[in-house]
């Protein structure tokens, strides 16, 4: 009997976990925040609060007498956050910069199948079509806004690595493109002239790269180009360096052909439209999508290998500190056993003694998650970093550690108190007085 | 080893503690196997295999490629044994999601690899066979492909000339990757050269090649022919990189990101708080024993051996928890690596990842035992006994 009791009581308490944790991940910040608050008014208002708050007081006063084991709860809640929030926000930095390099006013026009534009190539008269098809927002000339584009990849080395290779893509781009894409602003130079070896480099491929300084000359294919401007748009397409469309065909041989075409539309309404017209067009076989499709798309894979790797890795971690929590919440009951069937003996109900060492866990636990996602916070955010891209190119990110990651990482920090902190606080309530009164 | 029996017993003194140590040492190591294991599938430099190889790349960038009359060229230079080429093709099965690892290789690329083991008949069917392709087993497997089966496979790049960017192709081979091969070589998929240049819609691309692999006659030549390779098309319009296989393959993965750093940061974290989550789990045991350690000492046990016996504890606790996580991870990671349908190209736990943890396991455990080993080996009798 005792023993079906016991499971009975186990599985009953497997079952609060696993319903907290749930209801824990779906629950929004204000629900938090007021069952916080309820509990505040409850411990202020009833006597079972009044109670819970003495002995939680009690307990707290105690946790400078039991440092070493509490920082154990502190430190390892702080690095299980610190890692998780680290790896999401590289993750979020990485599908914020290329979801914000794209818009639902502008079009990507690609060879069919390409996936990416340095797979794809349109010959001119492919390009002209795409230019005049319905759609496409005119300037007050009544020239369409349209920007034939080519990619090429060159090999620069990384600052403060010499030796080392880097793929920085290269951009060809026509004079329309100020119109296109607004988003991008100088701020060091000028523009390059068309049909000159000018440059402008990207404000993240300048920080990374070696040489592209303005009035620095660099080689590509054999030539030497000249950085003119830095130019600044906070998205992906500062990794890259542009020049004039032109230029860069004749540099690399590409005759009059171009990779891809990009258009200014009427408005984001005008994409279906000028999609179907390029669609019906028998002399084109092309794949058509808004910029913010097209630039999204590319960062799917790596965020969701990133944003999986780091929820494994936070998970793996969570349980270590699971146990460590609970190791120490265990000794420290074990250590106030004397003092807990005091209270129990004069009085005290089981709930406030239950309630106030899962409050103590509780907040170890959220001193342990401020300080790791503080940390990270303070280390990572804006940190720069790269990676290869798309167009077999380095793309050039900041981690971004945001209020909502950092609200994530205080979350998972709670709940692995709650976990730490409820068997050991079933067991100081179990506690029989009399044996607990007599030990020591 | 005498004293084995007592330190288990001192080690299993409180169950439930030992119990939740050894699960939270468990999740470390378990992490490290499996985090070391994706390390090793982004280093794939390490193959010993292809120390005698080089690559020969344009100077400018990966995307252009060479003109296929340089073969010729670099086979003359002294120290070369012979020069391979392979194409660049971008296939994708069905879905745009079911990348291939595709090449267009010249005929003697398969003589070049040896790690690439294919049966003899097969690399006759090969050599013999206009459309065939000689496929990795585990790439064969994941699409279910046989030797016989007609495959079409799409580039992104190349369409063919008549207008269609579907290449038909007969699976001619199957090839294993030999042991100690880079990892994901056996990931690929080999076709003729010839047939690239006849059936490509672009005809320049016909006439060159993306790269060259040269085979060495001895692997310490290799700085003066990569040198003499880079002096041939030297101020020509196709300036050429020469540099050792590991060293391409080790700066193609660095591109990726600095995995091995990030790898070592998470681990940096995890050991720290492991340290001293067990180096408190110690110092409580061994306060709590003060007592027994005291009467071990009255009964003539010295200072040494009480101070190598707490040692030992630390040690057999991290060993039990770090085995028995590495064994773990031993399970997990090829699990996953099938998971992820050959997106993740894990390798399984090698003997160097099993060392190092190991190794770690010893230091971690003298490291945590070290300090209430001391205090022990200080204890004084009389205060000990009298509970001072």
């Amino acid at each position: 009997m005792t023993f079906l009791k016991k499971l009975g009581s186990g599985l009953l308490t497997l079952l609060i976990v696993a319903v907290f944790l749930a209801v824990w991940i779906a629950l929004p910040w204000p629900a938090i925040v007021a069952a916080a608050v309820l509990l505040a008014l409850w411990m202020t208002f009833t006597r079972r609060g009044r109670q819970t708050w003495e002995v939680t007081k009690v307990g707290l006063a105690t946790v400078t007498q039991r440092l070493g084991s509490s920082s154990v709860v502190v430190v390892g809640i702080a690095g299980v956050v610190g890692v998780l929030v680290a790896m999401l926000a590289m993750s979020e930095g990485f599908a914020e910069t290329l979801r914000s390099t794209g818009n639902d006013q502008t079009a990507i026009v690609l060879r069919g199948g390409s996936q990416a534009e340095l797979n794809s190539i349109l010959d001119r008269d492919s390009a002209n079509v795409v230019i005049q098809a319905p759609g496409v927002k005119k300037d007050a000339q009544g020239k369409p806004i349209a920007s034939g584009e080519l990619v090429v990849v060159a090999n620069l080395p990384k600052k403060d690595v010499p030796d080392s290779d880097s793929n920085v893509p290269i951009r060809g781009v026509s004079e329309d493109v100020w119109n296109l894409r607004g988003q991008v602003k100088m701020v060091e130079g000028r523009k390059f002239k068309p049909g000159l070896r000018e440059l402008i480099v990207g404000k993240g491929a300048s920080a990374q790269f070696e040489g592209l300084e303005v009035g620095k000359s660099i080689r590509l294919a054999g030539q030497t180009w000249t950085v003119v401007g830095i130019f600044d748009s906070g998205d992906a397409l500062e990794s890259e360096l542009w020049g004039d469309t032109q230029s860069v065909a004749s540099a690399y041989r590409r005759g009059s052909s171009v990779q891809s075409v990009t258009v200014l539309l009427d408005s984001p309404k005008a994409f279906d439209t000028f999609k179907a017209s390029l669609a019906a067009d028998p002399r084109l076989k092309v794949d058509v999508s808004t910029t913010r499709e097209y630039f999204g798309k590319q960062s799917e894979g790596l965020t969701k290998v990133l944003r999986a790797v780091g929820i494994t890795v936070g998970i793996i971690m969570a349980i270590g500190a699971v146990f460590g929590a609970l190791n120490t919440m265990f000794a420290a009951i074990q250590a106030r056993a004397r003092e807990i069937a005091t209270l129990r003996a004069i009085g005290f109900r089981g709930l406030p003694v239950v309630v106030s060492i899962m409050l103590e866990t509780m907040l170890l636990a959220l001193l342990g998650g401020l300080i790791g996602a503080g940390i990270v916070w303070v280390i990572f955010n804006g940190y720069t970093a790269s990676t290869l891209g798309a167009n077999f190119s380095q793309v050039v990110f900041r981690f971004h550690v945001s209020a909502g990651l950092l609200w994530t990482g205080i979350k998972w920090a709670l709940a692995i108190g709650f976990i730490g902190g409820l068997f050991p606080a079933l067991r100081a309530a179990r506690l029989p007085v009399t044996t607990a009164l007599r030990e020591l | 080893m005498k004293y084995l029996h007592l330190i288990w017993a001192a080690l299993f003194r409180r169950k439930a503690r030992t119990f939740f140590t050894l699960i939270s040492i468990l999740a470390a190591f378990l992490l490290f196997g499996m985090l070391d294991a994706t390390r090793a599938a982004f280093s794939s430099g390490d193959s010993v295999i292809g120390v005698d190889r080089l690559v020969t790349t344009s100077r400018y960038s990966i995307i252009q490629s060479l003109p296929s009359s340089l073969g010729g060229r670099i086979a003359a230079v002294p120290g070369v044994a012979t020069v391979a080429s392979a194409n660049w093709f971008g296939g994708i099965y069905q879905d745009p999601k079911n990348f291939v690892l595709s090449f267009a290789v010249s005929d003697n690329f398969l003589d070049v690899y040896r790690e690439i083991e294919l049966p003899a008949d097969q690399r006759k069917a090969f050599d013999a066979t206009r459309t065939g392709a000689v496929v990795g087993e585990p790439l064969a497997k994941r699409f279910g492909w046989k030797v016989g089966d007609k495959i079409p496979l799409q580039s992104t790049i190349f369409p063919q000339r008549n207008g269609d960017k579907t290449w038909p192709f007969d699976i001619v081979g199957i090839y294993k990757a030999a042991p100690g091969a880079a990892n994901g070589t056996d990931q690929q998929f080999f076709f003729h050269h010839k047939y690239f240049q006849e059936a490509n819609a672009f005809q320049g691309i016909g006439t060159t090649v993306g790269w060259y692999i040269v085979k060495l006659t001895s692997p310490d030549k290799a700085d003066a022919v990569a040198k003499a390779i880079d002096a041939l098309s030297a101020n020509s319009d196709h300036e050429t990189k020469t540099q050792t296989e590991q060293a391409f393959n080790a700066s193609f993965a660095k591109q990726l990101g600095d995995i091995g750093l990030i790898v070592s940061a998470i681990m940096g974290a995890v050991f720290f708080t492991l340290i001293l989550l067990t180096g408190n789990t110690m110092a409580q045991a061994v306060r709590e024993r003060t007592n027994e350690l005291a009467v071990l000492k009255t009964i003539g046990f010295s200072s040494r051996s009480v101070l190598c016996m707490v040692l030992a504890e630390g040690v057999l606790l991290l060993l039990l928890g770090g085995i028995l996580g590495l064994a773990l991870a031993g399970v997990v990671v090829p699990i996953v690596a099938k998971g992820s349908g050959g997106m993740l190209n894990l390798p399984p736990l090698g003997a160097q990842t099993w060392v190092l943890g190991i190794v770690l396991m010893l230091i971690i455990g003298a490291l945590v035992g070290l300090l209430p080993a001391i205090r022990a080996m200080r204890l004084n009798i009389v205060d000990a006994l009298a509970g001072r």
